[in-house]
């Protein structure tokens, strides 16, 4: 009898034993977004695929130790408090012990979470806000402190600027070619938001500004709605009676969708181009009423369109997983996963320090482009590195427009299923010359 | 930009009108300043949403404005009118009330923005200016919600008995009034109008579970505007912050975001000049 019970105690002390070095094997993720929103679910959606391919490959090899991945869903809320939203990252670092963190989505909130990480020395690559001074003036200028910041996605606003001014470029061209008008007119209509303020200076700079240098056509005005404003008829029929031919939006939140819906619903004759968050996602046409046809955004994925190797298996893999077409907070967690990985595997130790060099030293290709960061930790913007795709909505589908035989230097960037922009009939129809 | 102005603005104001009435009756009657009031367009707006996907749209509707009324209803005689003596408490709990409306929502249909087809689809030129038919049906149907409301409100014995407790509670008691009666029918017909609404901003609106936010401020703005409880005064505070939303957007464009603060300021303007509001009773007239 003793025996037996003898027995059972050493079984359940190996168990015990054994359970508590596995745990001790064990990376604790943080994945950081506000998971009520479609950003932030996709970045978790993305960190999760990621996670499980990693897991089911055996894990992380770190020196002679394999790791699984625990992933910990943090919640920030940060659509409408970025005091929720710090306070959310400080939760999961003292109470829920994560190791890393990924993700972020509203600049002004990622601001914040990033100092909270930089406070506990935890590594945070972020997947979701574009705002430059996120890294641009921390970690070059206090490095110390702010050199466990890093960003895959998306590229920094400067250069969602350059990407979005390109795909502007593509469609006043399309007016003065397919229009005849020499000097297209251009509403600007960006959401008053800090990442959005440096792209309005630039196009206005730019659109005005005379070839090559700029795109010689005229500003017809600039409307900055609320990032949550629910409608914008007001902004839209103020476009019109300024005769402008196309809106450039630069439009993150949700404001995105009842531009779409008006603009389609009203037959505003002017062709939208520019950022448009909500416009990346496939419930774009159900969100507005089936009036989105014709909107072209900046993207980072569409369906067909190999950036790389690895953007169809991913995008295949994600729809078969979730049954949503990823958006670009989704490919960024997914590569920063793997980044870190890879990263964590180059180090051979969790020691932060190693982990923080190793990750300066990416060279990483994943579905939305090759991952390598520069010297303030951003992911490197331009032709071979990290652009992004010009997506637009046509016949009901998302369809890729750029870049389609874009030339820099000596190189021509063209996609595989990437097919000419086409303007909104009623567009052709109010303007043709 | 006249024309412009003025279709814009008459049709916003037709929807922050139908609101500020609700809550007005609400406020005025049973002396409950509801800050769950713009939750429940916002309920209304996502059961049409949700039983378009059973019924036609005249089902849904029907449908939609009864769950508002039993959750008001319901609200009113379990939560708020125990406790309609102490102010400050009956404020926390409808705001508690708006905010598990708002997460049960979201726990039901996520933060995906959603939308409602159109009753009338496209545009047509008002003035030179395009507005959507949609939009042109609301402003009708919420001149018509208006007229019928006002109609009861003056033409009726009950519309009679609900003015006379929204002017003096007291005086209405010594002539027999029931202020709990009075109070129901107010709360009641404040719902119905905020469910309304909610069905006429439907299908011009994307439906997300915070979608009661924006209008609450400009709602209670407006009320305050026009004078805490008073009725016209109510719907004319509406139709000066809508005007003045669309006016900021046509002449500032690069301040739209400003539109609510602008309209806010409006308020405080007059509130420095006439602080009991457009038509609100003076305080020394109170006293």
């Amino acid at each position: 009898m003793f025996r037996i019970s003898m027995s059972k105690w050493l079984t359940l002390g190996g168990l015990a034993v054994l359970t508590s070095l596995a745990w001790a094997q064990t990376l604790r993720i943080g994945v950081v977004g506000p998971m009520a929103f479609v950003q932030g679910a996709h970045t978790w959606y993305g960190a999760t695929l990621a996670a499980e391919e990693i897991n089911r490959a055996g894990g992380i090899q770190v020196g002679d130790r394999r790791y699984r991945i625990e992933l910990l869903r943090v919640d920030t809320n940060e659509m409408l408090s970025v005091t929720d939203a710090a306070t959310a990252v400080e939760r999961a670092i003292t109470a829920q012990r994560v190791d890393f963190l990924v993700g972020g989505f509203r600049s002004e909130a990622v601001l914040a979470m990033t100092e909270v990480a930089a406070d506990y020395k935890r590594i945070f690559i972020i997947t979701g806000a574009g705002l430059d001074g996120i890294l641009a003036g921390r970690v070059d200028r206090n490095y110390e402190r702010f050199k466990y910041l890093f960003r895959v996605s998306p590229t920094r606003s400067s250069d969602l600027a350059r990407t979005s001014l390109l795909l502007l470029g593509e469609v006043v061209q399309a007016v003065r070619q397919q229009l005849g008008i020499p000097r297209p007119k251009v509403a600007i209509l960006a959401e008053r938001a800090a990442w959005a303020d440096p792209l309005v200076e630039t196009a206005t700079r730019l659109i005005a500004a005379p070839p090559p240098q700029g795109y010689g056509a005229e500003v017809a005005g600039t409307w900055r709605p609320s990032a949550v404003a629910t409608d914008v008829t007001s902004e839209l029929t103020a476009i019109q009676r300024a005769g402008a031919q196309v809106i450039y939006t630069v439009l993150s939140g949700p404001v995105g969708v009842p531009f779409g819906r008006d603009w389609g619903r009203l037959r505003i004759p002017a062709a939208p181009v520019g950022i448009n968050v909500e416009a990346q996602q496939e419930t774009w046409l159900k969100a507005t009423d089936n009036l989105g046809n014709y909107v072209a955004t900046l993207s980072s994925l569409a369906p067909g369109v190999a950036i790389t190797p690895k953007t169809i298996p991913f995008i295949t893999s994600f729809q078969a997983r979730f049954k949503e077409f990823p958006i670009y907070t989704a490919s960024g967690a997914y590569g920063a996963l793997y980044v870190l990985a890879d990263a964590l595997n180059r180090a051979g130790t969790l020691d932060v320090e190693a982990v923080v060099k190793a990750l300066e030293a990416t060279d990483f290709v994943g579905p939305s482009g090759r991952i390598v960061f520069d010297k303030t930790h951003d992911v490197t913007w331009g032709p071979s590195f990290t652009t992004g795709l010009g997506v637009q909505w046509v016949g009901n589908r998302m369809q890729a427009f750029w870049p389609r035989n874009w030339r820099v230097g000596d190189k021509v960037i063209s996609y595989a299923g990437v097919r000419p922009y086409q303007l909104p009939p009623w567009v052709v129809e109010a303007w043709r010359r | 930009m006249f024309a412009a102005i003025l279709v814009n603005g008459l049709v916003l104001s037709g929807i922050y009108g139908m609101l500020a009435l609700g809550f007005a009756l609400t406020y005025g009657v049973a002396r409950i300043l509801n800050l769950a009031h713009t939750a429940f367009y916002m309920v209304a707006a996502y059961a049409l949403f949700f039983f378009l996907g059973w019924t036609g749209f005249a089902g849904a509707a029907l449908l939609g404005v009864l769950v508002v009324l039993l959750l008001a209803l319901a609200a009113y005689g379990l939560l708020l009118e125990p406790l309609r003596e102490h102010e400050a408490t009956v404020l926390i709990v409808t705001i508690a009330l708006a905010l598990l409306l708002q997460e049960v929502v979201l726990l039901l249909f996520g933060g995906h923005f959603r939308s409602v087809p159109a009753l009338l689809p496209g545009y047509v030129e008002v003035l030179g200016v395009r507005v959507a038919q949609q939009a042109l049906l609301a402003l009708g149907f919420a001149a018509a919600v208006l007229l019928a409301a006002w109609a009861l409100l003056k033409g009726t014995r009950l519309g009679l008995g609900i003015r006379a407790a929204a002017q003096d509670q007291e005086a209405a008691e010594l002539v027999g009034i029931s202020l709990s009666r009075a109070g129901y029918w107010a709360v009641g017909l404040g719902a119905l109008l905020a469910a309304l609404a909610g069905l006429a901003v439907a299908p011009m609106a994307t439906l997300e579970p915070h979608m009661w936010n924006p209008p609450l401020l400009v709602v209670l703005a407006a009320v305050v505007l026009g004078g805490l409880g008073s009725l016209p005064g109510a719907l004319l505070g509406a139709l000066v912050l809508a005007f003045a939303e669309v006016l900021v957007v046509n002449l500032v464009p690069g301040g739209a975001f400003l539109r609510t603060a602008v309209a806010l300021f409006i308020m405080v303007l007059v509130l420095v000049a006439r602080p009991e509001g457009l038509f609100g009773v003076g305080f020394a007239e109170e006293r």
